[in-house]
């Protein structure tokens, strides 16, 4: 099978703070295109929220740099990836750890890469001391009937809805 | 993000901000520090109802307040928290030590 994309966007924005929701709404927009559910919609904000955050607070340590996002689909998988060219992570493996962070007197919870990778299908961290942080994420959305998913936007604050449709992941 | 000091329950309730991220956090943590230890609440409320994102820089902001209201002897209550909040809320372990309310003094409910 071909890995061709069926569509790409690239974005580069300086690492300032306000730039997080810039992100997450800019992927947002993006995958619309793929009909997602408004509970996938929110993990996939949530986790590029996540990634972003690690590159401009530790990655540039709140100094300038620049933030590359990246994001692609492939049928009705999203792989997304966000890169910086900050200091790099030591030990990748400790800080995936819940609760891990190099900053605990600043209240970081130390939870951002067990969010993305718990509201994500595969998460993969490359990172070079020095040199700087990449991560690639992925997630399939599911193919639900799109009758199905404008009877979910009616009701949108109602979510016990979307525990009712957590059924099958897009098969083909 | 407004807030409201209740004098008879001593209770101060904040409404929280419409996206919880690193970036908001950071200008609502010392307006909420400062209005706790102005009123010196028994109770405080941090309600959701008007949150439509949150990340972990949200479980950094409630774990900060709660230890600071802990610490002057009040309680701390989350309501109207949605799924996504909630899943956030839940992964951290949060939850152990702050109960979720689905309304609020003022009745606020999902709709």
């Amino acid at each position: 099978m071909t890995k061709a994309f069926d569509n790409e966007m690239k974005i580069e924005f300086l690492s300032k703070s306000q730039n997080e929701a810039f992100a997450r709404i800019a992927v947002a927009a993006f995958i619309a295109q793929l009909d997602p559910t408004l509970e996938e919609i929110a993990d996939i904000k949530t986790a590029v929220s996540e990634a972003v955050t690690n590159s401009i607070i530790h990655g540039y340590e709140g100094k300038v740099g620049i933030v590359k996002l990246v994001c692609k689909i492939v049928q009705n998988e999203v792989f997304i990836e966000i890169s910086d060219t900050g200091k790099g992570i030591e030990n990748i493996e400790v800080a995936k750890q819940p609760l891990f962070t190099t900053n605990s007197n600043l209240e970081r919870s130390g939870m951002g890469f067990t969010i993305m990778e718990s509201f994500m299908d595969n998460v993969e961290v490359e990172s070079v001391l020095g040199l700087g942080t990449k991560i690639i994420m992925s997630k399939k959305i599911k193919t639900n009937s799109s009758q199905e998913k404008r009877q979910e936007m009616d009701i949108s604050e109602d979510n016990s809805k979307e525990l009712i449709n957590s059924g099958v992941r897009g098969e083909e | 993000m407004q807030s409201t000091f209740y004098k008879k329950d001593k209770q101060l309730v904040f409404e929280m901000e419409e996206e919880i991220d690193e970036y908001s956090v950071q200008n609502i943590k010392r307006r909420m520090d400062n209005e706790i230890q102005r009123y010196m609440p028994k109770e405080v409320i941090f309600d959701f109802s008007n949150v439509s994102f949150m990340d972990s820089a949200g479980i950094g902001l409630v774990i900060g307040r709660y230890k600071l209201i802990d610490m002057i002897g009040g309680e701390l209550k989350v309501a109207n928290v949605n799924l996504q909040i909630q899943k956030i809320f839940e992964m951290s372990g949060l939850l152990k030590l702050i109960p979720v309310e689905c309304k609020n003094k003022k009745e606020v409910q999902y709709d």
